[in-house]
């Protein structure tokens, strides 16, 4: 026979390697080509690991006012010292306006507070357990009267920076977790409505029509007003995870119920069935697989909605109270125009939650292209 | 078809009946009640009450009935159309809501028509010129407005127009027209404060419907009926907007029916923060302040409204697409 | 000689993909005459509906084309090159329809399942009016609905007048099919392409709609070109065939000296391939050895030369056999007849 034009032999044994691997890696390999969503993973990751241990992360101890440093602005980190690499942040020098009674700070060049890697700092617990003073960044100097604020500090001179990592933790953690309630919820729910049919699924159906005519935002507001104030911010914490999720199953309990209708009379199942497959390896290793993909990216797509009502909700002050820090508690402090006016960078937080939604809407889109088989 | 509207209009009744006892149920569930808030405050502010007086009050405003009895007579007090005092503003709450209700109406529906306007046409154009430079600029937008918060929006917009223009956006009206009778003036004065609330409304909204749009044109136009009327000699824009367009809309026509409701829910942030005069703010200070009818009444409007834009949907879609009407028998 | 409605040369319709190049059709060419059936046929890819496509210039984007002319005559009017006309331009846009008009593969999905039948083929009465009635008033609604159930009564559906308020889901395949036939034919063109129209319909239908479309033919005189994978369809329908494959013409000619006589191995292999009665019980059915390359892997030379039992080793891959006449009215590009005579690669 005659030769063979050489690309179609490489193109026969790239075929060969895609008809053989797993769904999974199928997944991976698409995504990877998305190099927008991958970097955002990159970042989400990122995030996560300050959600970790926020300790680190941060330079000073979040809670610590001190009133005599309110609203000191975000402090311009040079990155050279004369023609060395050195970084460092110039001093301030803060005077009382005799009028508004406030601080008005300004930049003293003439006094240089070099700013370190991976210093000593303020005393904390990795992970609560391992007891460390290591932080990532902070002021070099050893005698630990020079601070610095990377973002400023609020009116109670507290600095943001330290706020804003640590309200990261709260914020990323509440996203996640009701997410994987409402996952849990739906799966379940709409499992047993989809795949066994009658009394459960007529019930199952009403519960969700009935939850899903409910205005979101009002009903959550009265849940949550309904907390008793006296509560422990951890017990908050999870009633509003609990909350959230409560309304945000529905959506996903409907897809999952329309796809075990639509999979029950699928030729492949009734194989499984004639070929005696138990009910639960039927429902498990059959059906599940095959909209487990789906389920994740429409996952991850949830996860920047909740993380927005939640934001949202605590900025109404009804949601994560003080002294918890969430980027909604946060925010509650730009409420003020007077305020804002003085001290824009207290907005700071906003455009982390932009970033972050963003970052995970990436990488849903990304996960929805790469999971869908019949895309291009 | 008709039979159907029908029966979702006969489940009307039932829902707002199961929705009320729930949200009584809600109203009522933070511990103490509206007199318990009252004291506090009172007491923080340095002023005092004596017990008598406070036993006074509770039995005037029916606090020392039990739940259940309290959810008759406000069942009773609705039935007859009077949706109760506000304890707090100690005036009837139909005058309450009614002052604010129209404008929520009027800024959400505003928002929509913005949304709709402007969503549209650009997932069209988005589709119709994938990869351009404007396309790429419009999915950037869209993401970024995807992903704020509309409450920020807000802020930013205001915080720039005070710090930079020195111009205060909150309110409704000018100074002049604030009391003003209802004129054309007033009306035009209207409009000039409300579009920045609307748009601030709408942000998410549009970024999202232009995303879905220009998704589900781009499907469409792949499909083999746009091939036999370009086939026909069709100009391209008469055909994309008769066919594939039309055909778009569909599923973005279904989302009308928590969109409206959206809107009237995410107002009520907006209009926190923008100080407007909306019943959203109203249901905050009520639920906070346990001023349980006002509160209750508030909710169960917003059920209602939430019902009925999910009708309005349902009927739009199937109108428009005779796959559903016919099928419906 | 009469001039040929329709003149395809060495057209050539390339897609630019991220990928690479695809030569989905390169260096095609034929002639349709008046009142002619012209069947292609070629297995699924070979670009028989890319290059109709490209005749009515609705080529999709990232496909465009790049070579050839295609030459389409109206009735007493000079010859016009399509390729040199603006595709979306409004003198285009009045042949298609009008003078050259489509039926499409699968009628279910080529009708818009939101407006009736009777809507679609309105507009296309209304669209091209100037043309099929150059003088008097323009058509009136009542008008085109009468003339939309004549077109209807005319390919043979029932109840024409209930039937114009229908949807496309509503009819049968067959009565879909009808109808896409009426649309097509509704303002008269010179020259009908059908692609696969038979393919997604059942045998008893498809013998009525292959009925169909030949009295039509013969009553009014209109070309067709006629595309299908089904032999036995051409043999019914067509005067005169073009095999392709792989972009390429291999051969051509009338359908009698193509199925008696055929000379290129391919056109060979093809009609071997059809199961036959006259076969001995349990012999196996014979196949065309190998498969077809990938879009991006094209062989040199010959497209078909890794798959030809009659491959003479050294031409066939290094250069490419041109289209030149084997018998009478015959043409094959196949260096078994031609050694000296190749095409550009």
């Amino acid at each position: 026979m005659a030769a063979e034009a050489v690309p179609a032999v490489a193109v026969n044994v790239a075929e060969e390697r895609v008809s053989v691997a797993s769904n999974w890696r199928l997944v991976w390999w698409r995504f990877r080509k998305h190099r927008l969503a991958l970097l955002s993973a990159l970042v989400l990751i990122g995030l996560y690991l300050v959600v970790l241990c926020p300790e680190f992360f941060s330079t000073q101890d979040p809670e610590a006012t001190d009133a005599r440093l309110a609203f000191m602005p975000v402090q311009r980190v040079h990155l050279f010292d004369g023609a060395r690499l050195s970084p460092w942040v110039p001093g301030v020098v803060g005077k009382r306006n005799p009028m508004t009674l406030r601080m008005e700070w300004r930049a003293d060049a003439s006094r240089k507070i070099p700013v370190g890697f991976f210093t000593g700092g303020h005393a904390y617990r990795l992970l609560g357990v391992v007891p460390s003073r290591l932080h990532l960044v902070g002021a070099a100097s050893t005698d630990g009267r020079d601070q610095i604020h990377l973002l400023g500090t609020d009116r109670l001179g507290r600095d943001q920076w330290s706020r804003l990592v640590h309200g990261t933790r709260t914020s990323m953690t509440i996203g996640l977790v009701a997410v994987a309630f409402s996952v849990v919820l739906g799966v379940l729910l709409g499992g047993i409505s989809g795949y066994f049919g009658g009394l459960a699924d007529l019930v199952i159906q009403r519960a969700i029509e009935l939850l899903q005519s409910l205005p979101t935002i009002p009903i959550w507001l009265a849940l949550t007003a309904a907390l008793p104030r006296d509560w422990t911010p951890q017990q908050v914490f999870f009633a509003i995870t609990v909350i959230l999720s409560l309304v945000g199953w529905t959506t996903l309990g409907r897809e999952v119920r329309g796809r075990f209708l639509a999979l029950r009379e699928e030729d492949f199942v009734l194989a499984a069935e004639l070929a005696g497959a138990s009910r639960r390896r039927i429902i498990l290793r059959h059906m599940v697989p095959t909209f487990l993909s789906h389920i994740i990216a429409t996952s991850t797509l949830a996860i920047p909605v909740m993380i927005i009502n939640e934001t949202s909700l605590s900025f109404l002050g009804l949601g994560i109270r003080p002294p918890a820090i969430s980027w909604g508690v946060l925010l509650q402090e730009a409420q003020n125009l007077q305020t804002l006016a003085l001290a824009p960078w207290l907005l700071m937080p906003g455009l982390l939650v932009i970033f972050a939604v963003l970052a995970f809407n990436l990488v849903g889109d990304g996960l929805r292209d790469a999971a869908d088989p019949y895309s291009q | 078809m008709t039979r159907y509207v029908l029966k979702r209009l006969l489940l009307l009744p039932v829902l707002l009946f199961l929705f009320s006892v729930t949200v009584f149920a809600i109203v009522q569930a933070p511990p103490g009640d509206f007199l318990t808030t009252y004291v506090a405050t009172l007491a923080s502010s340095g002023s005092s009450i004596s017990a008598e007086q406070v036993e006074a009050l509770r039995r005037e405003y029916g606090l020392d009935q039990p739940v259940w009895i309290q959810y008759v007579r406000w069942m009773e007090n609705l039935a007859k159309g009077n949706l109760g005092l506000s304890l707090e503003y100690q005036r009837p709450n139909a005058e309450l809501i009614g002052e604010r209700l129209v404008l929520t109406v009027v800024l959400a529906l505003f928002s929509f028509v913005f949304t709709w306007i402007v969503a549209v046409p650009a997932g069209i154009y988005s589709a119709m010129h994938p990869r351009s430079a404007l396309d790429y600029a419009l999915t950037v937008l869209n993401y970024v407005g995807v992903a704020t918060p509309n409450f920020m929006l807000a802020l930013v917009l205001m915080w720039s127009a005070f710090a930079y223009f020195g111009v205060s956006v909150t309110g409704l009206f000018s100074p002049d027209f604030v009391d003003a009778p209802w004129s054309l003036a007033r009306v035009v004065d209207l409009l000039k404060h409300l579009w920045l609330p609307a748009v601030v409304l709408g942000v998410a909204g549009t970024a999202r419907l232009t995303r879905v749009m220009r998704a589900n044109l781009l499907d469409e136009l792949n499909k083999p009926y746009v091939t036999t009327a370009r086939a026909k000699g069709l100009p391209e824009w008469r055909l994309v907007l008769r066919y594939p367009a039309r055909l778009a809309l569909n599923p973005l026509v279904s989302t009308i029916g928590w969109y409206l409701p959206a809107l009237f829910s995410g107002s009520l942030i907006v209009a926190t923060v923008m100080n407007l005069p909306n019943i959203g703010p109203l249901l905050l200070r009520a639920l906070v302040n346990q001023d349980m009818y006002l509160a209750g009444s508030i909710l169960l409007i917003y059920c209602f409204l939430t019902i009925v834009g999910t009708l309005i949907s349902d009927i739009l879609l199937a109108w428009l697409d005779p796959r559903i009407r016919l099928e419906e028998g | 000689m009469t001039t040929p409605v329709l003149e395809v040369k060495d057209l050539r319709v390339h897609f630019f993909l991220d990928e690479g190049v695809v030569r989905a059709v390169d260096g095609v060419s034929f002639d349709v005459g008046p009142g002619q059936v012209v069947g292609i046929v070629g297995e699924s890819g070979c670009g028989k509906s890319v290059t109709v496509r490209a005749i009515l210039q609705i080529v999709e984007p990232p496909g465009r084309i790049v070579g050839g002319r295609i030459l389409f005559t109206k009735d007493g009017a000079a010859a016009a090159d399509l390729t040199a006309l603006d595709a979306k331009g409004p003198v285009m846009r009045a042949i298609r329809g009008a003078e050259i008009a489509l039926i499409p593969q699968e009628p279910m999905a080529a009708f818009s399942p939101v407006h009736t039948v009777g809507d679609q083929v309105i507009e296309a009465l209304r669209l091209h009016q100037r043309q099929w009635r150059p003088e008097g008033a323009p058509l009136s609604r009542r008008e085109a609905r009468a003339l939309t159930i004549e077109l209807f009564r005319s390919v043979g559906i029932s109840m024409p007048a209930e039937r114009i308020d229908a949807y496309s889901w509503q009819l049968s395949g067959g009565l879909r099919q009808r109808a896409m036939i009426a649309m097509a034919l509704s303002c008269k063109p010179r020259l009908l392409i059908a692609d696969e129209p038979t393919t997604a319909i059942d045998v008893t239908t498809q013998a009525q709609v292959l009925n169909l479309l030949r009295d039509l033919q013969r009553r009014d005189g209109t070309a067709i070109v006629f595309i299908t994978h089904d032999l036995g369809v051409i043999a019914q329908m067509a005067h005169h065939v073009v095999v392709m494959y792989l972009g390429r013409v291999m051969e051509q000619g009338a359908v009698a000296d193509i199925f008696d006589a055929p000379k290129h191995p391919y056109t060979r292999a093809l009609l071997k391939s059809i199961p036959s009665v006259r076969a001995a019980p349990r012999t196996l059915l014979p196949t065309i050895a190998g498969s077809i390359p990938h879009p991006l892997g094209r062989p040199r030379g010959c497209p078909f030369h890794p798959r030809c039992p009659d491959a003479i080793p050294e031409i066939c891959a290094d250069r490419v056999p041109a289209l030149r006449p084997v018998g009478p009215g015959q043409h094959a590009s196949c260096f078994l007849y031609h050694r000296d005579e190749a095409d550009e690669p």
